[in-house]
């Protein structure tokens, strides 16, 4: 057993040692704050709460230029909504459909099995309202930057005023988590920027990590789920893994 | 004589005109397996299982997947999202492939160690390198499917290695990407070729087991074995024994899939791919990392792609660049050190590799590759000379000298 | 280190029987096909619709439009449903008849909830092609409301089969009225 732990733990440090730097390349001075996530660890879950605030967030801040593309709005069940509520968010959206009888699209009001439309028509139409920066669908956002959620958050209450020695070009803005510092997205968050209707301050962090939160839930949905099995699976596991060694000792036993 | 075999009727009704059960019970009692091996002779099962483990959930991906450029991504995504244990299938995917490649290095290290590619196993070694190549030709088309931006940029980088070729380089590339650049028809034959690839390995892996039954299994001292007295029967003993590695498999392999689904693979990927604008840092999966490396530690692109090439096919030559008599290392002290150089040596490429080719990772990666073919074109050879092995034991279940523990 | 190479020694240990009765060994095989099991569960799983068909399983339609003695095709769960506004005329013949000769006896006001507007799905319960009846100019049937090219199935003017191989009547699928003017299907 000896020999194959030792297997084992070379194959894993093999892992880390050669998988972990491939990832951490990217900006070097970044700073990252980490945030307090419900979400983390084997037994992490999504805060309901914490994701309609986010939902709030993103609509009344962020939906201007950034879709959420691969969310549809019978996926905002998840956060808590019941049927009613979906369908009333939903009917606030215009969305495409057609051809009708005579050939012509027609824009009707969103259901539920619709996705949710993005600001823009496709890539070229965000540019140019955007000084020919792209603004990132948001759907994916937390998995495609490495540590996503720390990176969302910290991102999101990185604006200062950049150092004496850094230049800022016209429609740039300085932030200390960006790799380069220079991004071309004006600070999105002040604080204050909307207003909730539970009670939860909405200080800048407090409305950066309910739209965290919300975002890390549009890029995994199915996290819960994932992590609820996984501890089952383990669990399982490490019992097939005693039981079948103590079942080898039992018939090598007979061996010696 | 068969036929008696067995108790169940219908077991013997069959065995009698198919004679598969007869066949099995031959595997399991008949075949001689050395009695001392340990458990780094588990990874050929293992290496089995994460084949059938990526064929099943290949299969059944391919249901829910749609090979074309504009819906490649969103179908992937749609299997995250609203195709039944969708996330489930598609993570065990990614990280089994990822899981093939640790069990299938630690299985080559395994035969370098013990020297299982001597003769008479020259051609289950060469067949072995075979499957490696074959996987590395899957995993890479495997990688370029989800449509992401290294995806992309991956499969743009690797066929540009063909361009290096004289005079024919650029019309091989495209012929590749059957166009002029990384594009709908090549998405569509990297599909294709990725749900071909697995069952010509599943062909070659047959041969491999031809092969290693011809002689049978390589043990920890090297020598083979003399009689019933060093031998056991495959089943119950290392069917158990097995059983405690695939165990050890699943449970690692369940903590990567449901805690760090995605620790192996690249954050990019999850960027739809743009054919416009490539990533600052674009690298390959993990585990091309050390030939990665080596590709780029050579100024010329031709020379850079012929070394990375020549890195694999030092490996088929290699029982004929290692002529010492002893297998095991645990006979060859020097050996053994230089084997443990080689070891560093490769995990230092693949660290290499993903570093980004500039300054002194330029310089060490130069180092680590000439080290590699060093260790192969020379020390090997000089090795078979002048190395002093230890005197090896009389049999198996004798092992005379107090050197050859760990004989439990 | 017992050396087990003297034949009695061997007979002890003869591979056939060495673990076959011991629970241990027994129960860890056990758990490992209940494992392999509980895995094959997710890969058939995943063939049932998915989350995004199932989102898609009604439909809701504006009858509003539907001229007496028109009728319109909408797609349901990538089927074709038959949406037609009966003349009184149609109503009539539907009701004149006796249900109980029928091959599948149903009677007209079992098959509508509003006598004027009969829903159908436009599948032939024979082998699943579409009817035809639905244009102005297709040819009806016999009976004057769809007629099945595939095996020649006629079907009257509330869906019921009448002559032809088909087991059984159109089926009528679940529907509710939202308002006067919009159902939704399924």
């Amino acid at each position: 057993m000896g020999k194959f732990l030792i297997a084992s733990v070379t194959a894993l440090a093999a892992l880390i040692g050669v998988a972990g730097p491939a990832h951490a390349a990217g900006g070097g001075d970044v700073k990252l704050v980490s945030g307090e996530w419900s979400f983390a660890g084997p037994f992490g879950y999504f805060d309901k709460g914490a994701m309609q605030r986010g939902f709030q967030v993103y609509l009344e801040v962020c939906a201007g230029c950034h879709g959420v593309e691969y969310l549809a709005f019978r996926n905002l069940a998840d956060l808590g909504y019941n049927d009613a509520e979906i369908k009333a968010i939903a009917a606030e959206y215009e969305v495409m459909d057609g051809p009708d009888d005579d050939g012509e699209m027609f824009m009707r009001p969103a259901r539920p099995a619709d996705m949710i439309p993005s600001p823009y028509r496709n890539d070229n139409e965000a540019r140019a309202n955007n000084n020919g920066a792209l603004p990132p669908d948001l759907s994916l956002i937390t998995k495609a930057r490495a540590n996503g959620a720390d990176y969302l958050y910290s991102l999101l209450l990185g604006y200062e005023d950049a150092p004496a020695d850094t230049e800022v070009p016209e429609g740039m803005y300085y932030n200390n988590a960006y790799s380069g510092h220079l991004i071309a997205m004006p600070q999105p968050i002040y604080g204050d920027d909307v207003e909730y209707t539970d009670g939860t301050p909405t200080t800048p962090e407090s409305l950066a990590a309910d739209v965290t939160h919300f975002l890390m839930w549009a890029a995994e949905p199915k996290m819960e789920a994932r992590k609820r099995i996984g501890v089952a699976a383990v669990f399982f596991l490490s019992i097939f893994l005693i039981m079948s060694y103590m079942a080898k000792r039992r018939v090598w036993a007979e061996l010696h | 004589m068969s036929a008696e075999k067995f108790s169940n009727p219908v077991v013997r009704w069959i065995d009698h005109r198919l004679p598969v059960f007869s066949m099995l019970d031959h595997e399991k009692y008949d075949y001689p397996v050395p009695k001392n091996l340990n458990y780094f002779w588990n990874f050929g099962v293992l290496a089995g299982l994460a084949l059938v483990i990526m064929i099943v959930t290949g299969i059944v991906l391919a249901m829910n997947y749609t090979a074309h450029v504009d819906h490649a991504f969103s179908s992937v995504e749609r299997i995250m999202r609203d195709v039944n244990h969708g996330w489930l299938i598609r993570y065990i995917h990614m990280n089994a492939a990822s899981f093939f490649f640790i069990v299938v290095y630690i299985h080559i290290f395994r035969g370098l160690y013990y020297g299982s590619y001597k003769a008479p196993r020259e051609l289950l070694w060469m067949l072995g390198v075979v499957i490696f190549l074959l996987m590395m030709a899957t995993a890479f088309m495997g990688y370029v499917l989800p449509w992401g931006q290294m995806s992309f940029w991956g499969a743009t980088v690797i066929t540009n290695l063909f361009s290096a070729i004289p005079l024919v380089g650029e019309s091989i590339v495209t012929f590749l990407w059957g166009g002029f650049s990384v594009d709908n028809p090549t998405l569509n034959r990297f599909f294709s070729l990725h749900y071909l690839m697995p069952f010509v390995i599943a062909g070659v892996v047959v041969l491999h087991i031809v092969a290693l039954h011809r002689f049978g299994s390589n043990n920890p001292i090297g020598i083979d074995a003399k009689g019933p007295q060093d031998t056991i029967s495959f089943h119950p003993y290392y069917t158990i024994k097995d059983m405690v590695g695939i165990a050890m498999f699943l449970l690692l392999l369940a903590v990567a899939v449901f805690f760090f689904p995605n620790a192996m693979g690249h954050p990019d990927n999850y960027i739809p791919a743009n054919p416009m604008q490539t990533p600052a840092h674009i690298v390959p999966e993990w585990y091309f990392l050390p030939f990665y490396a080596i590709l780029r530690a050579v100024p010329d692109k031709l020379g850079g792609v012929l070394l990375m090439f020549a890195a694999i096919f030092v490996l088929f030559i290699l029982p004929w660049l290692d002529r010492s008599p002893v297998r095991s290392a645990r006979f060859r002290p020097v050996f053994r050190i230089f084997f443990w150089l080689l070891f560093i040596d490769c995990i230092a490429l693949g660290y290499l590799g993903g570093k980004p080719a500039e300054g002194v990772y330029v310089v060490l990666s130069r180092i680590a590759t000439v080290w590699y073919f060093l260790h192969f074109l020379l020390i090997l050879p000089l090795l078979s000379v002048f190395e002093t092995t230890r005197p090896l034991p009389k049999s198996i279940s004798e092992p005379v000298l107090a050197t050859a523990k760990g004989v439990a | 280190m017992a050396n087990t190479n003297s034949k009695p020694a061997k007979s002890a240990t003869d591979p056939r029987e060495v673990g076959r009765r011991d629970f241990i060994v027994v129960a860890t095989y056990a758990m490992g096909a209940v494992g392999a099991a509980a895995v094959v569960w997710p890969l058939i799983d995943q063939m049932n619709p998915a989350a995004d068909t199932l989102a898609l399983a009604s439909t809701e339609v504006d009858v509003s439009k539907i001229a007496e003695g028109q009728a319109i095709t909408v797609t349901w769960r990538g089927k074709p449903v038959f949406i037609r506004h009966r003349t009184a005329d149609e109503i009539t013949r539907a009701n004149a008849i006796d249900s109980s000769e029928l091959r599948d006896p149903q009677e007209d006001e079992a098959r509508v909830q509003k006598p004027e507007l009969l829903v159908l799905v436009g599948v032939c319960t024979h082998l699943g092609c579409v009817p035809l009846g639905q244009k102005t100019g297709e040819v009806k049937g016999e009976y004057d409301g769809w007629f099945c090219p595939c095996h020649g199935s006629h079907y009257d003017t509330s869906g019921r089969i009448r002559k032809g191989p088909a087991p059984t009547n159109l089926e009528v699928p679940p529907y509710t009225f939202l308002s006067d003017a919009v159902i939704r299907i399924g």
